[in-house]
């Protein structure tokens, strides 16, 4: 716990230093002025799926049968929606924390534990909600784009709310017994993993070049998550601004 | 009897006054609901039947989207500097790379529902967007938002965002920089080698 502590403000800290590295550079996206660096560990990334997540993901949906994999989600899920109540009535949102301090309490003793979502059934949604919304919604801005090791996309904003807060008040990451907290964070990780196998091989096929494609998703679905999914709009570049593709190098 | 001719005949010649004057929300989902009725019935296009999943989306669905405007999205300032023949290649390829892609995604369509929220429309608007949610076994439902145009020929789908990502607009930075490394030949070029690539064997 203290050590996964220091290890988050050694994060956190690296995070500010590579933001404020980052003012230098110019001349590509205005929101990924790190890209240089974010691409060498995206690279990485995609290594380490290519090499081991992805095809233990693949194993794992191909041997476990889907009302097992479901149950699973719905357990992480059911211990994430603790944290997400929290969020939501952080960010002054009542009624919604409370539906989903409201669906833990139903989950937990109706569905088994939360392995079955049953709140959901009853009409009480999920939300999704995180300490870099929170940050969002009290009016930071997300910063640079950066590409955290093994992690994947995230910006300044979101990866202090990762690193110093989500996983600091992580059920799985607090429990003492550590071969426990280990299995469990491994199984989350790869069911999570097997639940993207689609959406990634979609995103796959829709690329042309994938690190940009990953990168300005994130973007804006993380604008979209602020905003729950009503952003303001943003004045379209096309027809008006100046070309800022113009003047660049290369 | 008179009037059940008479019901016989609306039902016979709705559909062509249909097209022109029906409300978008309610294209959209009757769209929605027929395309998900056949992927449910048919065995073959849930297998991944390249040729009868072609057939659905170039009959059901393609003829409600403006790939033109898509493109002209997508490729944003670049598009002024476009010739008319680069502007033609530019939105078969892009219109290529989008119907193979998404049409791919259908095949992954199992018993997910879907629900239409409200339409917030006024009398003379011309521009709307058609919000939905895919309700999932587990999960946060995930938002669909249809961005649509009123044209002569009916509302046409200009956009479409999945939670809240638009799938369009994703397309901007990377094209941008496709045309700033080798001008708008070379977005071209890049969209052929993918859409041709990814024709021969998936990955």
């Amino acid at each position: 716990m203290t050590v996964m502590r220091s290890i988050s403000g050694i994060a956190v800290a690296a995070l500010l230093a590579g933001s404020v590295a980052g003012c230098a550079t110019a001349g590509r996206s205005p929101a990924d002025p790190l890209e240089p660096v974010n691409r060498a560990v995206f690279g990485f990334n995609e290594k380490f799926d290519q090499v081991l997540l992805k095809p233990v993901a693949q194993g794992y949906r191909a041997v476990l049968p889907e009302v097992v994999r479901t149950g699973a989600s719905n357990f992480f899920g059911n211990i994430e929606d603790l944290w997400i109540g929290a969020n939501n009535l952080l960010q002054g949102k009542v009624e919604n924390g409370l539906q989903d301090v409201m669906r833990v309490a139903i989950n937990t003793v109706f569905g088994l534990g939360g392995l079955i979502d049953v709140a959901s059934d009853a009409k009480l949604e999920k939300h999704n909600e995180d300490f870099g919304q929170t940050l969002g919604r009290w009016g930071f801005g997300p910063g640079p784009y950066i590409v955290l090791p093994f992690f994947g996309p995230s910006d300044v904003r979101d990866g202090i709310g990762f690193l110093g807060f989500d996983t600091a008040a992580d059920p799985v990451w607090n429990l003492d017994h550590v071969p426990t907290r280990n299995s469990l964070y491994a199984e989350r990780t790869v069911n999570s993993r097997a639940n993207a196998l689609d959406a990634v091989q979609v995103l796959e096929d829709a690329a042309l070049d994938k690190y940009r494609f990953v990168r300005d998703s994130y973007l804006q679905r993380r604008r979209s998550l602020v905003y729950d999914g009503n952003p303001p709009r943003e004045t379209p570049p096309a027809e008006n601004a100046p070309a800022e593709t113009d003047k660049t190098q290369k | 009897m008179t009037r059940t001719l008479l019901s016989l005949l609306l039902v016979l010649f709705a559909p062509v006054a249909l097209a022109q004057d029906v409300a978008p929300d309610v294209m959209v989902k009757g769209i929605t609901t027929d395309v998900l009725n056949i992927i449910k019935k048919d065995k073959d296009i849930q297998a991944g039947n390249p040729r009868k999943i072609a057939d659905l989306v170039e009959t059901r669905i393609l003829p409600h989207f403006d790939f033109a405007r898509m493109t002209q999205i997508a490729v944003a300032v670049n598009w002024r500097n476009a010739t008319p023949e680069q502007k033609k290649t530019l939105t078969e390829q892009f219109k290529t790379l989008l119907v193979r892609t998404y049409s791919n995604a259908l095949t992954l369509y199992r018993d997910q529902t879907v629900d239409f929220k409200p339409l917030h429309m006024k009398a003379g608007d011309t521009e709307v967007t058609v919000r939905s949610e895919i309700r999932q076994k587990s999960g946060q439902p995930v938002t669909l938002e249809y961005d649509m145009e009123k044209t002569a020929n009916g509302w046409k789908v200009y956009d479409v965002k999945v939670g809240g990502v638009s799938l369009i607009t994703n397309y901007r930075e990377d094209f941008a920089a496709q045309v700033r490394e080798s001008g708008i030949d070379g977005l071209i070029k890049a969209l052929t080698t993918k859409n041709r690539g990814a024709g021969s064997g998936k990955a």
